[in-house]
């Protein structure tokens, strides 16, 4: 009888999954090399150029899906991987390679590769350097197409198999066959390519498990749990089958949730829960509509400034607003103004290095002491509020007095708009991102000027538990279910209740429907996440009794630690 | 042969996607089209090339065309580049 082993990495797709362990080792070291005769150079170059053609073909059918899956800036990483098949510095010169040295196809390409992958990784310029894994992925999907393999008989799978490798790449993932059910990698983040597709494809996937991943053998039987990020290697019998029977009983949930969608979640007891979609760009408001969003819970205005070679203008601020209000039509829509600070460069502004900066000159802070990239921020807003329905979220905010400011401002391009005969919507809520403990403590005082909350929970929790769970030392510390978090979040809902504004959580929290039960039970109104959660979370709510909701979230409120909390739920 | 001297003045210099769509603009002309940073040159058809030359916001280059269509390449390439490349 084996014993279980468990590793720990990063959850970056969720849901669980049971197969056998399949590795996949990149061989481009061990290509096979052999010298051409003479006659042999011609068909050579055309194996080459038949397997670029099929690789350009490969890549646009992954560039296509991915566009409708997940959106058309994720989809344009893959036009560079085109390019570069049509390039004459890199097909090209193997091509020359073939006829100048009479190597064979993989060993020209294997080279060239490895050229460019060195000319870009030596680039000063990060981005660039980054593209070099582009390189190595296009060129080791040329290896394979030269081979006639999938580097590894993925064709052949006898059932269930669970991809391991020290990395995935994007090529990795396309032509996959239906048995693999799941993903397990020693490197990589959420914002991975393949983490994308990943969650795309509704495939579970760990990454992050660093060396320990070396305790998995081929053919050992694994079970990924991309929720909590473990990877369990021979797993018992009984747990197989429980898994089993949960992805079973997942797969019923999610194709009732899915069905469910656009209706609004109310729960057993009558209230309406709104759950809400967070959206970073413009380009991602379609996807969050089409999940059945019933607004937007937090829309981060950071891309505007972080990926431009100026302030962005009024005008520019204007159009993306614009485009996110339409979307969504009469259905609120909470901008956040500028979250930035020392931790950040912009291209064309030296934001002041800081000791410590988050603690620092950042977010509201940040405008209030730069009034004028404040104010170009809100006339933007004001100007778009006619094409929806806006609402303003300041982050940050620990006092009323900067309430008082930020809404004092909003007065002023009000005034100056009018006086400009620029047309702006008259009733347009003003709201307190609650994440500082300052902020919770004082809700009472903040609802009496504010005319909503939302709860940012990671900034909430990294800061009322003084851990920074970017820190690998402390980032167990980090646990937004730590009866400190619960109790700041009960207290920010009733006072909400009390003043009679809606309160709502905008964190990763909000999203894990493992807890709806327990933040409705807090007193939350609405609930905004990634767009791919909104169904599965509005199907939590329909389950929910709010009365046995709040006798629970007491509980764990009133627990002694952050795993008594969790045993209550 | 005929050369034009132009500023980047896009939101990210010669990043993977500006330099696409160079590349794919040069791909359309029939003559040899170069690009220069400097002392190095490289070939504009090449998006690899392009790409090594690492050029940032702000920066200057000289586009060089020579063969048949050399003043429509030059034109086209330089009216790309100063439009934004896609990211005004």
């Amino acid at each position: 009888m084996m014993t279980a082993r468990i590793l720990h990495g990063i959850g970056v797709s969720p849901g669980l999954a049971v197969g056998a362990a399949v590795w996949l080792r990149r061989a481009t070291a061990e290509v096979p090399v052999r010298t051409l005769a003479e006659n042999e150079v011609a068909g050579e170059q055309a194996r080459l150029r038949d397997a670029v053609a099929t690789a350009r073909a490969e890549i646009s059918a992954l560039r296509e899906r991915v566009a409708k899956d997940v959106g058309e800036a994720e989809a344009q990483v893959f036009d560079a991987h085109l390019a570069f098949l049509d390039d004459p510095a890199y097909t090209g010169e193997m091509e020359r390679k073939i006829a100048a040295e009479r190597v064979n196809a993989e060993a020209a390409c294997r080279d060239v590769t490895e050229a460019m992958r060195t000319m870009l990784a030596s680039l000063p310029d990060e981005y660039l350097a980054a593209r070099a894994d582009d390189i190595l992925d296009v060129g080791g999907r040329l290896v394979r197409l030269l081979q006639g393999t999938a580097g590894l008989d993925l064709a052949h799978l006898p059932g269930p198999a669970v991809l391991v490798a020290d990395e995935l790449l994007p090529s990795d993932l396309s032509g996959l066959p239906a048995q693999v059910v799941g993903f397990a990698a020693a490197r990589g983040s959420r914002t991975a390519h393949t983490a994308i597709l990943a969650r795309t494809m509704r495939l579970p996937a760990v990454y992050g498990l660093g060396e320990s991943i070396e305790a998995i053998a081929d053919g050992r039987t694994l079970v990924v749990d991309g929720d909590a990020g473990l990877v369990t290697v021979d797993p018992s019998a009984e747990e197989v089958e429980r898994v089993q029977r949960d992805r079973q009983a997942q797969a019923e949930l999610r194709a009732r949730a899915e069905a469910r969608a656009h209706e609004a979640a109310v729960t057993r007891d009558g209230r309406r829960i709104e759950v809400f979609a967070n959206v970073g760009k413009p380009e991602d408001a379609a996807a969050a509509v089409a999940a059945g969003a019933d607004g937007v819970g937090l829309f981060r205005t950071e891309f505007l400034y972080l990926e431009n070679d100026h302030w962005p203008t009024e005008e520019e601020q204007y159009d993306a607003y614009r485009q996110v209000l339409e979307a969504f039509g009469d259905k609120p829509v909470i901008i956040r103004t500028l979250d930035i600070g020392g931790d950040k460069q912009l291209p064309y502004a030296k934001l002041p290095a800081e000791e410590n900066p988050f603690l620092g000159l950042r977010a509201i802070r940040w405008c209030l002491a730069e009034p004028e990239v404040f104010r170009t921020q809100l006339r933007a807003l004001l100007r778009a509020s006619r094409h929806g329905n806006l609402w303003i979220m300041f982050p940050m905010v620990e006092s009323v007095t900067e309430l008082r400011e930020a809404k004092a401002w909003v007065a002023r391009c009000r005034e100056e708009l009018v006086q400009e005969g620029v047309e702006v919507r008259a009733d347009i809520p003003l709201g307190v991102m609650v994440e500082t403990p300052a902020a919770a403590l004082t809700a009472d005082v903040l609802a009496r000027e504010a005319d909503f909350f939302s709860i940012g929970t990671n900034d909430l929790t990294q800061y009322t538990l003084a851990a920074d769970r970017g820190n690998a030392d402390v980032a167990h510390l980090y646990d937004p279910l730590h009866p400190a978090i619960l109790r700041l979040i009960r207290m920010t809902c009733d006072a909400a209740a009390k003043a009679g504004i809606q309160v709502g959580m905008c964190g990763e929290m909000a999203g894990d429907a493992a807890l709806t039960e327990l933040l409705i039970g807090l007193g939350l109104q609405e609930l905004s996440m990634s767009s791919a959660f909104v169904p599965m979370v509005k199907e939590q709510v329909r389950g929910v009794d709010t009365a046995a909701a709040r006798v629970k979230a007491d509980a764990a409120a009133g627990a002694e630690s952050p795993d008594a909390a969790r045993t209550v739920l | 042969m005929v050369e034009q001297t132009v500023t980047l003045n896009n939101r990210s210099g010669l990043h993977a996607r500006p330099a696409t769509l160079l590349v794919r603009e040069a791909g359309k002309h029939p003559c040899n089209v170069w690009i220069r940073k400097g002392d190095k040159e490289v070939d504009a058809k090449s998006i690899l090339g392009v790409m090594s030359l690492a050029v940032g916001r702000g920066e200057t280059i000289t586009v060089r065309a020579d063969g048949s269509g050399e003043e429509a390449a030059l034109k086209a390439l330089v009216e790309l580049i100063e439009s934004g490349l896609g990211e005004a």
